[in-house]
């Protein structure tokens, strides 16, 4: 105990000498963050310093053991670390689909020469990885997926066509999904295998969501080339590391729907404009009922996470949980920013806000739709935690 | 602090449900309700739960308790949700014992606790006077009056009035309607003169009483802390009562769910099981996630209360107006995925849904702790 007092001491100590104030506003425009990679940008100097220091101090993955590029701090020690970055503000030095997806996967099922080759980049922000899992014709049905992977001497070559790459035209490796057994049945014949962007083989285009952004895209492979010792886990094996790491890309989502909505109360921003009347209630009193009751589904919500985190911490944990959290994170996050639209009447409808909310509430609309609808995670928490039969 | 149970909660909660589901099963209710019970619980099996030292859960050892928090009396309260046992318990082992406990004299914690911890009185606190509860209205009427105090007003939703030893009752000493301030409390014995108790035959089959009180006389001693001043006092009843009661809801509406599920695994139709059918399936893990969510916010308002937290009243209200709906969904959902035989008395599911409304409507409904909630935050 006295060792983790100390730790907070000391964590709490360097934040605050290390941390740029300017790093410690809220995430506003999507430059704020940084995302590494061969090409890295910064929008400013602190924000590179504040990357560089935590990157120096192994704290862009706090957990991951030091011989692989990480922090090697135990759990409570992370927990710490967040709680103290949560009391200045600080901003995440580093989003990396590397950190919060592929490691763990790696770390779990990867070959000790796959560690050391692609866990210490990760941390170091230097190779900004890509998601390569839906397919123009394999969504929710993602096991049907029939990108080909067959090799050809010393190395494989793959041919087909992902979609929803998140920031895949900034990637430099992806993380794929393949199929590499023709025969078997749907789950038995997919491998992950882990590819350079960076050859003429592979090739990106952005897709235009209904918010004008274009953060996804489609991701063609044409006879790209994949190194024989870039197998993640088992041939053919691969449904259960994907699996894997789609829980923690369920958790991700789930937890930044609910990182934003902890971040700051929901009627604090509808307070701002509607306003009170002369008995200092919220003006509207269908709306006030309204953000009451989605404020504490989201208390209820953040609890919950909490709890997920101690049961699992304490070995009672259920593994499909986070099933029930992508559904209810995501489906809490959709009714927030409808609330937020009905808030801010005509105003919202604009799309020169600053605070750009009218493109914020269209991207919600995807939170219950990207890695794994919410009727997909009501098929997992049905059948793996209810234990209902299939058809 | 974690949001786990401790060891020893987690025995007491393997203790109470073995307890509860072996000695006062739902049928228990059923008989009690068929028999037309005029108690309305069962004496004995309230004498077995003093024995277990339930009855003392929230009183110190030196008067008798075991003194094992909030949090140890909402696991009771949750195992007797997924049973719907009749007792005294919340009324008096939580909220009379909390108003004596925490609020009390020396001398009232001297006379009354023992007897709550041993079983031998009950106690019942009579609040509400509107159609829904509004604790700051209190038209009662309290004068001071030579050795002690002259009450007189009704009470209503008084639940376990009839079978009450000792009524905590609210009364005003000054100020007007929705006041916090004016408001004081007193323990009133059931037997004094001037007290008309009339017991309400309720959709839940459960006791609930009305309370009339004509120039009652207490002495001095009946004050429970300062003239004026019982409004703060109140709330911290009320608020154990609410989190133990979300308790009781989230325990019924847990039940209500295994029920459910059991029946989704076991019927057939189409040459099916219906549980296969992802319209059912999808109901089914919706209800589950809403009840997953309600059993975090029930354990962090007990915890918020064993800790004394500063946010302990925004808890409690979160925590009774967010199971209060998921328990009102929960019994509902049943029904409609039993069909049919859900609506006939022979199962036990309309039982689930009698109660949870009655629970809802207690110290207050989601409307009336969202709203509180609201003002908490300053919306």
């Amino acid at each position: 105990m006295n060792d983790l007092n100390t730790f907070r001491r000391e964590t709490r100590a360097w934040l605050e000498a290390h941390c740029p104030s300017t790093m410690r506003l809220p995430l506003r425009e999507a430059d704020d963050s940084v995302w590494g990679g061969r090409q890295p940008t910064f929008k400013n100097d602190e924000q590179k310093v504040w990357f560089e220091r935590m990157v120096e101090k192994r704290w862009t993955a706090p957990e991951w053991p030091v011989e692989y590029g990480g922090g090697g701090l135990s759990k409570a020690e992370g927990k710490i670390l967040r709680e103290e970055m949560k009391v200045i503000s600080a901003r995440p030095p580093l989003m990396s689909f590397g950190i919060w997806m592929l490691g763990p996967a790696l770390l779990k099922y990867g070959t000790e020469a796959q560690k050391q080759t692609h866990l210490p980049p990760i941390t170091r922000g230097e190779i900004r990885w890509a998601q390569g899992y839906s397919e123009p014709n394999s969504g929710s049905d993602l096991a049907s997926l029939s990108t080909r992977c067959e090799q050809n001497g010393d190395h494989y070559l793959i041919n087909g066509q992902k979609i929803w790459t998140s920031f895949g035209h900034k990637g430099d490796w992806i993380f794929v999904l393949v199929r590499t057994d023709f025969e078997a049945a749907k789950h038995d014949g997919i491998s992950l295998v882990l590819v350079d962007m960076a050859q003429p083989g592979v090739t990106t285009r952005p897709i235009k969501l209904l918010s004008g952004a274009s953060h996804f895209c489609e991701t063609f492979f044409d006879d790209a080339r994949c190194e024989l010792d870039n197998v993640v886990g088992e041939l053919n094996q691969g449904w259960t590391v994907a699996k894997y790491l789609l829980t923690h890309e369920r958790e991700m989502i789930g937890g930044s729907a609910i990182g934003r909505a902890a971040m700051r109360p929901l009627s604090e921003f509808v307070t701002q404009q509607v306003g009170l009347n002369e008995q200092g209630v919220l003006s509207d009193p269908v709306l006030r009922t309204d953000v009451a009751r989605n404020e504490i589904d989201a208390l209820s919500f953040l609890w919950t996470t909490e709890r997920v985190a101690d049961e699992a911490k304490a070995g009672q944990g259920v593994g499909a949980m986070s099933a029930m959290l992508k559904y209810y994170g995501t489906e809490l996050n959709k009714r927030r920013y409808e609330l937020m639209m009905y808030s801010a009447g005509h105003d919202a409808l604009t799309l020169d806000r600053e605070d750009h909310l009218a493109r914020d509430w269209l991207r919600t609309k995807g939170n219950s739709i990207e890695g794994g609808t919410s009727e997909v995670q009501l098929n997992i928490v049905a059948k793996r935690i209810l234990g209902l039969p299939s058809v | 602090m974690a949001m786990l149970l401790t060891d020893e909660q987690n025995m007491l909660r393997d203790s109470a449900r073995s307890f509860l589901q072996g000695s006062a099963p739902i049928d228990q209710l059923r008989r009690l309700r068929d028999d037309a019970s005029s108690d309305g619980y069962d004496r004995s099996t309230w004498r077995s739960m003093v024995e277990l030292g339930w009855a003392g859960v929230l009183i110190p050892e030196e008067h008798g308790g075991v003194a094992m928090g909030h949090v140890a009396a909402g696991v009771i309260a949750e195992e007797m949700g997924r049973t719907l046992t009749a007792s005294p318990f919340l009324s008096t082992a939580v909220m009379g014992a909390v108003a004596i406990a925490k609020n009390g004299s020396t001398s009232q914690r001297d006379r009354w606790l023992p007897t709550i911890a041993d079983g031998s009185i009950n106690v019942a606190v009579a609040v509400d006077e509107y159609r829904s509860h509004s604790p700051t209205l209190v038209s009662t009427t309290v004068q001071s009056s030579g050795r002690g105090f002259r009450i007189s007003g009704s009470k209503s939703f008084v639940a376990d009035g009839h079978v009450a030893d000792l009524i905590l009752v609210s009364g005003r000493t000054s100020g007007d309607d929705k006041d916090e301030n004016g408001i004081s409390l007193f323990l009133v014995p059931r037997d004094s003169a001037g007290i008309t108790i009339e017991r309400q035959m309720m959709v839940d089959s459960r006791n609930s009483a009305s309370v009339q009180l004509d120039d009652v006389m207490v002495d001095k001693d009946s004050l429970v802390g300062e003239v004026g001043l019982g409004y703060a006092a109140l709330e911290q009843v009320l608020d154990a009562g609410r989190a133990c009661l979300a308790a009781e809801m989230l325990g019924s509406a847990e039940e209500c769910l295994a029920q459910t599920i059991d029946y989704l695994s076991t019927r057939r139709q189409f040459d099916r099981t219906i549980g296969s059918f992802q319209a059912l399936q999808h109901r089914a893990a919706h209800l589950f996630a809403e009840i997953e969510i309600g059993k975090s916010a029930v354990m962090r308002a007990l915890q918020a209360l064993d800790a004394g937290s500063k946010e302990r009243q925004l808890i409690v209200s979160v925590a009774k107006s967010k199971v209060g709906r998921v328990a009102q969904l929960a019994a509902q959902e049943a029904i409609q995925m039993h069909g049919g035989i859900g609506m006939t008395d022979e199962i036990n599911i309309g039982f689930f849904l009698k109660r949870v409304r009655v629970a809802e409507a207690l110290y207050g409904d989601a409307n009336f702790h969202a709203d509180k909630f609201a003002r908490m935050r300053n919306y």
